[in-house]
């Protein structure tokens, strides 16, 4: 009854040089039903980090058509209804963390804070970095600053957030303990996630359900429900179930090659 | 029966710890000091060798002079000194004010238009292949004998580095950052003010600092071409009147003034980039 949070119908991204054309999507369709967290999962050069900026109007595609939040992704990135979260949490490094989450506010037009939207400082303590407000990025671990970073995607409260494979330079036990935040974040704030992962471990954990694409050209291999609690642990991946499943996956991604 | 040998081990090892903190720190203090004492030593060096060999081989003062005679010269002639520092230091200072700002100026003029960059790039470089000690006749030609053209000589020298460190500053923005900012529906300007001109901010530094030194440089030359007083006047004409305690005394200023510049640079550099440049 309500429109899905993202609808892809057909989309196709080709990135034209001198030399060669190279198609990175090729008739890539699916749907995000709003506050649902899907996964993005594939090898280097499936083209998960394209679709994704294809969602945030950071690339337009060749072919195909795609609905945001009901709306166009340009529309959408103009209200303010996306975060995107990046590979290297991008921080502004002359900004203290606080500034860094306040620097949606001081852009694109200044817009206020929505009436009874997290402060600041509130998001800021809700992934865990109450303190640490008035430190520079060089001060902060890699797992802070990721932190950081999706505090600020999530200032303003967007109803989509976009996360490129934000743990992908993080050690295993930072990326654990993040893994388990997003979740509680996720169902804090009720937001739809996208998540860009190459981890079948990490796809299946946060997701409930996981987009697989092959690569050369992109295209989607499968659509794997997850079916998992909704309270999980980071012991559920020692179950009979997720391993399972992540078979599974490791299976449509193999057989891809 | 067991607890007193842990004790006993505990202390020592404690006792251990604290000793090589001790010598930890007592080493840190002494490379310190190297590092305070030793370039003293060099230039003390320096000038004891160049003392031993005009003393030995006997060189007359017209050719080179005495540190002695340098020394004195420094104290009796001070004032002389002091008086044709000025326009030099008011000449090198506005020369730089002028031409670092014009960089600036282009280099975002240049960021924000490729076209602009394209058509006036090359005619930049072209200008920066001649010669300050040939640019310099042309700018007395243009502008006359009075400060002017060393200040405009001193600028000149100073625009080519900081513009090519300035654009590439306001270019090189991390991606992912621009990105950001487009996500966030950012105009072109806050994009300039809230991100590229604070990514060109250590780029900038470290081309003042080249700069600091090089416009006291254009400053000197410029004053070469026909002046009557300035560091570079004091130099021709100490010069042509053999008189070498003056001409190294009259150095000896003009580098030291040049040395001040560049640590005031480094100081501001201090104050404005607190943060990390991003790697």
């Amino acid at each position: 009854m309500s429109a899905p949070a993202v609808d892809c119908r057909g989309i196709s991204v080709r990135f034209m040089s001198e030399r060669r054309t190279v198609t990175a999507l090729e008739d890539v369709s699916f749907s995000v039903e709003p506050g649902g967290f899907t996964s993005l999962l594939g090898p280097s050069g499936c083209g998960k980090s394209t679709l994704l900026r294809v969602v945030a109007d950071l690339i337009a595609p060749s072919e195909g058509h795609i609905s945001v939040l009901g709306t166009s992704p340009a529309e959408a990135r103009r209200g303010r209804s996306l975060g995107f979260v990046f590979q290297d949490a991008a921080l502004l490094p002359w900004r203290t963390a606080l500034q860094n989450v306040e620097l949606p506010l001081e852009v694109g037009g200044r817009r206020a804070l929505p009436a009874g939207a997290a402060t600041p400082k509130e998001l800021l303590a809700l992934v865990g970095l109450s303190g640490w407000e008035n430190s520079y990025p060089h001060e902060l671990s890699g797992g802070m600053r990721q932190r950081v970073s999706i505090a600020r995607a999530l200032l303003g409260g967007p109803r989509l957030l976009l996360m490129d494979e934000p743990f992908g330079a993080l050690d295993e036990f930072t990326r654990d303990r993040l893994n388990a935040e997003l979740r509680r974040i996720w169902a804090e704030t009720g937001t739809t996630i996208l998540f860009v992962t190459h981890s079948v471990y990490e796809a299946v954990f946060l997701a409930d359900q996981v987009l697989v694409l092959a690569a050369n050209p992109g295209r989607v291999a499968a659509l794997q429900p997850i079916e998992l609690p909704r309270n999980r642990e980071l012991a559920v991946r020692d179950t009979a179930e997720f391993v399972a499943i992540a078979a599974r996956l490791r299976a449509q991604l193999g057989s891809t090659h | 029966m067991n607890a007193a040998p842990d004790t006993v081990r505990f202390e020592a090892r404690a006792a251990a710890v604290a000793a090589a903190e001790a010598a930890y720190r007592r080493g840190l203090a002494r490379t310190r000091l190297k590092r305070r004492l030793l370039p003293a030593l060099g230039i003390a060096a320096l000038i004891g060798v160049w003392a031993l060999l005009v003393y030995v081989l006997k060189v007359p003062t017209f050719v080179a002079p005495s540190p002695y005679l340098v020394a004195t010269t420094l104290v009796a002639k001070f004032d002389v000194l002091m008086v044709n520092l000025l326009p030099t230091a008011i000449e090198s200072i506005s020369g730089f004010l002028l031409g670092n700002l014009a960089a600036i100026i282009i280099a975002t003029v240049f960021v924000h238009s490729k076209s602009a960059e394209q058509a006036f790039f090359p005619v930049v470089v072209l200008i920066n292949t001649i010669p300050v000690v040939a640019k310099a006749p042309i700018l007395v030609l243009l502008l006359g004998n009075g400060m002017e053209p060393k200040i405009a000589i001193a600028a000149l020298i100073c625009f080519f580095p900081t513009l090519v460190n300035m654009v590439r500053g306001l270019e090189s923005v991390n991606p992912q950052s621009l990105e950001l900012m487009k996500v966030l529906s950012a105009s072109n300007t806050e994009i300039f003010f809230k991100l590229r001109l604070l990514n060109a901010v250590p780029y900038l530094f470290s081309a003042l600092k080249i700069a600091a030194s090089t416009a006291v440089i254009g400053a000197i030359v410029g004053e070469w071409i026909g002046s009557t007083t300035g560091i570079g006047a004091l130099i021709i004409q100490s010069t042509y009147n053999f008189d070498s305690a003056m001409l190294y005394a009259t150095v000896i200023v003009g580098s030291v003034f040049s040395v001040l510049f560049f640590l005031a640079i480094t100081l501001a550099e201090r104050l404005a980039v607190r943060w990390q440049p991003a790697a």
